[in-house]
């Protein structure tokens, strides 16, 4: 090859490099390792992370079964080594997939529209803002204080230097759901998007159809943020926002320490074209048979550039395709099932503890600590090998000694008796 | 094949009392049904989704030549390592105290990225490489800011990826094209008269998107540097200098790294990716929060950093991905990472030879990882890149990349990669110059592309016309 080439030796490649950014040295990086070396090192660094035999944290992640055939298909060559499906006539099974994708978004969230996936949950929240912004012509986002904490960050730093003032507003410290009156102080005639998330950071369900009310009277959109999937088997959906922004981890996507997963932007068919990211639509081949292809890149970055709706390009394809199959797999009845075994498991431990809240909640809730403080808690399950729930005044400093647990199908009744008792309860 | 009643899942009998939805909740908020959601066995779900899975193409079925994306061949050691359960099931807010495994990783990696790019400080947060784009333009605009001014442009050529426009404008400022010269690379002295105070920095791709290094770039980053202005530079084509030439050693300010591309991990038909920014010292103390520490000999992470530009994802990163990146560094090594290098520099120029006598090379300097043609020649006889592209399909190969960079009309966009055999690039060079000859002598063949996919030639136009985005029950 180098013959061919006309070149003495590789080295010659790039011997045209100005001398003074090549590099001299040989890298600090220990010599290539067999097979066998990799996955020793990652088992044993593994180790060094609890191996829980029952995890009570939520929080934006969730400890769901994940059924095998999600593997299965996300293992198959075709899927996990193709790219972006640029070239329609070799792409016909992602973008067929990513088709299925979108159908079934919408079909669970209430909207009209979904695109091809945004990198997760926390991500979502701030385009979801500024398409508000685009559609609206405002400046003002108002968010709900039980919005996961971690997106109200992202939302902050996204939002920054595009002139966009964002305030909070508050939740009732009985229900631990929105209040209203803080909600309709944080609006004005700017306001471009309300946010707020259902079931919320404290696990509660929002009343979201009144909400929506309130935020349409002023003219304003509403932007529903979920990150418990799950839940949607059982809520009524928010046909009743404008835009949904959320988090599909629940869907057999594994916590991983807190990714890769993937999001969701949905939204009312008269907003597709605001929407960033990838958009699959159906059209046809030249022989007149139903074919999918990427559509209206016209939105895109690749083609807008600095007028693009986002600069948002690799997405998370795979990941969504775990989601789409987990949506296959449950379907109709499994996920209803699931939803229900949830609030099943989150009642009977939550029955058990004193809550701070008594709103409606799903499979997470604010425990209240009694007697035992929650390191001393959470120090007890550890010996049992058990992850408790996470305390809340990391986010919510007026939210002294409470702890905010999360129940799922995983969650084995011997060990939420565990946690019980850890509480003294 | 959805019938009512039909199931595929399975769930343990529940080992507590059931709970009434309404009676928990409130009637008003639980739903009827997931109108139309799907009812299929088991069965059925992996028997479409196999199905669906054969009407892809995939590196794993031969040469995936897409300019400026890298695919190479996605080691499948990756994806066991990324599965090994204590990394796949740690919860992000678990105690430090139980995540010391996943953070040593992180911090492995972290140290070699800054080996690899000679930079002095790395983030794994952002999730992609446009996201990567953006960490960095934000933490120009508050190390500006810091200093009293974020100024108002960035500089970009007129070769750069769509995503450094639009990542500049998402965070706040205007952009100014800067045109390439006659050998396609920075304009120096187009440069020296754009650069003012009004100017926070520019982002450079090297090598550049028509697959040649700047080899002006010490020189650019000089003019940038001496008006108070910073460099950026865009990773994606970092494949190209792994091992042989280190950013932060030719005046690099802030950079990104796809993990996707470079370090193999694998594209998903559109993701996951992994975007790690990385800076010189002076720009750390912008990093996004929070920035992971070594106190009292454990790991833990930080989220006292003032200055820093704030957070622009949940938790840390992808992970995930993080791990299947580590992995391949691991099993190259410090040795190997050149040899990738030079096999990726090798198989591309390998290709521009074969190819030069049959396609019109519009920039004719030393090609890198990858080589760009224009369709100039075939123009002239009615037959653009696009339609070259879909010949190339019936020969069993995917198309490169079709029509970018804009400053070449009609680009054809070639990467190899190294993990392709001198056999594999052969035949991938024969279906060329064979497409190259049909276009002269049967040109009809080659406008009716493709002949043998199971999809003819998709109506993209009609897609974007009446979009319809998702199946409705008729």
């Amino acid at each position: 090859m180098l013959d061919t080439i006309g070149a003495p030796a590789l080295e010659d490649l790039y011997a045209h490099l100005p001398e003074s950014v090549r590099f001299a040295g040989s890298l600090n990086i220990p010599p290539g390792r067999s097979e066998y070396e990799i996955i020793d090192y990652f088992r044993a660094r593994g180790s060094e992370n609890i191996h829980a035999r029952a995890n009570f944290l939520g929080a934006g992640v969730y400890h769901h079964y994940r059924p095998v055939l999600v593997d299965t298909v996300v293992s198959r060559g075709e899927f996990l080594t193709s790219y972006t499906p640029y070239q329609a006539e070799i792409s016909q099974g992602t973008l067929t997939a990513i088709f299925e994708f979108q159908t079934m978004i919408c079909q669970l969230t209430g909207m009209d529209v979904a695109n091809a996936s945004m990198y997760d949950g926390s991500t979502a929240v701030p385009e979801a803002a500024m398409m508000a912004m685009r559609i609206t012509g405002r400046s003002g986002i108002a968010v709900a204080r039980t919005v996961h904490p971690e997106y109200r960050e992202v939302l902050s730093t996204y939002t920054r230097h595009q002139g966009i003032s964002v305030s909070e507003f508050e939740y009732d410290v009985q229900s631990g759901q929105v209040d209203l009156e803080s909600l309709d102080q944080a609006m004005n005639e700017n306001t471009a998007a309300v946010i707020i998330q259902s079931p919320n950071f404290f696990g509660m369900v929002e009343n979201t159809k009144l909400i929506a009310e309130i935020v349409h009277a002023r003219g304003a959109l509403l932007v529903f943020v979920f990150s418990e999937a799950v839940s949607l088997g059982l809520l009524e959906p928010p046909r009743d926002a404008d835009i949904v922004a959320g988090e599909l981890q629940s869907f057999a996507i594994a916590p991983s320490y807190g990714g890769p997963f993937a999001g969701v932007l949905a939204a009312k068919e008269q907003y597709v074209r605001q929407i960033p990211g990838r958009l699959v639509g159906e059209t046809k081949d030249t022989n007149g048979n139903r074919a999918f292809c990427l559509t209206l890149a016209t939105r895109e970055q690749h083609i807008r550039r600095e007028k693009a709706t986002s600069n948002i390009c690799t997405n998370q394809a795979l990941i969504a395709l775990m989601a789409t199959v987990f949506m296959a797999v449950y379907g109709k009845q499994g996920l209803r099932e699931l939803a229900e075994q949830n609030l099943a498991k989150s009642h009977y431990l939550g029955g058990r503890l004193w809550r701070r809240f008594n709103g409606p909640y799903f499979n997470e809730f604010v425990a209240v600590t009694g007697p035992r403080s929650v390191e001393e808690i959470n120090g007890r399950l550890q010996g049992l090998q058990i992850v408790g729930g996470l305390p809340l005044d990391r986010f919510y400093p007026e939210l002294g000694n409470s702890v905010l647990l999360c129940c799922t199908e995983m969650s084995r009744r011997a060990d939420m008796d565990a946690v019980a008792e850890a509480f003294g309860a | 094949m959805s019938s009512p009643g039909k199931v595929g899942y399975q769930l343990p009998p529940l080992d507590v009392p059931g709970v009434d939805p309404a009676g928990a909740l409130g009637a008003e908020r639980v739903r009827a049904e997931i109108e139309n959601f799907p009812e299929v066995s088991e069965v059925d779900v992996i028997r479409h989704f196999t199905r669906l899975s054969t009407w892809n193409y995939a590196i794993d079925l031969g040469l995936y030549p897409l300019g400026s994306c890298t695919m190479k061949y996605n080691p499948r050691i990756n994806e066991q390592a990324a599965r090994v359960d204590g990394m796949a099931w740690i919860h992000p807010y678990q105690p430090d105290s139980l995540s010391q495994g996943a953070m040593q990783v992180i911090s492995e990696l972290e140290r070699c990225l800054l080996e690899i790019t000679g930079m002095d400080a790395v983030t794994l947060q952002p999730a992609a490489g446009a996201h990567g784009e953006f960490t960095g333009i934000l933490m120009i605009h508050a190390a500006l800011a810091a200093k009293g001014n974020p100024r108002k442009k960035i500089l970009i050529p007129d070769s750069a990826h769509g995503t450094n426009p639009a990542t500049a404008h998402m965070a706040g400022y205007s952009v100014q094209n800067i045109p390439s010269n006659a050998r396609g690379m920075v304009d120096v002295e187009a440069l020296a008269c754009a650069v003012n105070e009004d100017v926070a920095g520019m982002m450079v791709t090297n090598p550049n998107t028509i697959g040649v290094f700047e080899e002006n770039i010490s020189k650019v980053a000089e003019i940038l540097h001496a008006k108070g202005a910073l460099l950026y530079m865009d990773g994606a084509n970092m494949n190209a200098l792994a091992g042989i030439s280190r950013p932060g050693d030719f005046g690099v300010d802030v950079m990104h790294l796809n993990l996707h591309k470079t370090f193999s991990t694998p594209h998903g038909g559109g993701g996951p990716g992994s975007g790690p920014v990385a800076v010189k010292q002076h720009l750390e103390p912008y990093l996004p929060i929070p920035r992971l520490a070594r106190v009292n000999d454990q790991w833990t992470w930080n989220y006292d950093r003032p200055q820093s530009v704030g957070r622009v994802r949940a938790f840390y990163g992808n992970f995930g991905v993080l791990v299947r990146a580590l992995a391949y560094i691991m099993a190259h090594g410090g040795d190997g990472l050149p040899r990738a290098t030079f096999d990726a520099l090798l198989n591309a120029n390998y290709i521009r030879k074969l190819l030069e006598p049959y396609y019109d090379m519009p920039y004719n300097e030393p090609s890198m990882h990858e080589c760009v043609f224009s369709d100039a020649r075939q123009a002239k006889l009615g037959i653009d890149t696009m339609t070259i592209a879909k010949r190339l399909i019936d020969y069993g190969f995917h198309p490169y990349t079709v029509a970018f960079p804009l400053i070449v009309k009609g680009a054809l966009m070639i990467e190899p990669t190294e993990t392709e055999s001198k056999r594999e690039l052969d035949l991938f060079a024969d279906a060329m110059i064979s497409i190259a000859k049909e276009i002269e002598e049967t040109p009809d063949l080659v406008k009716t592309a493709p002949h043998t996919t199971r999809t003819a030639r998709v109506d993209e136009v009609t897609a974007a016309r009446k979009p319809i985005v998702r199946w409705k029950r008729p």
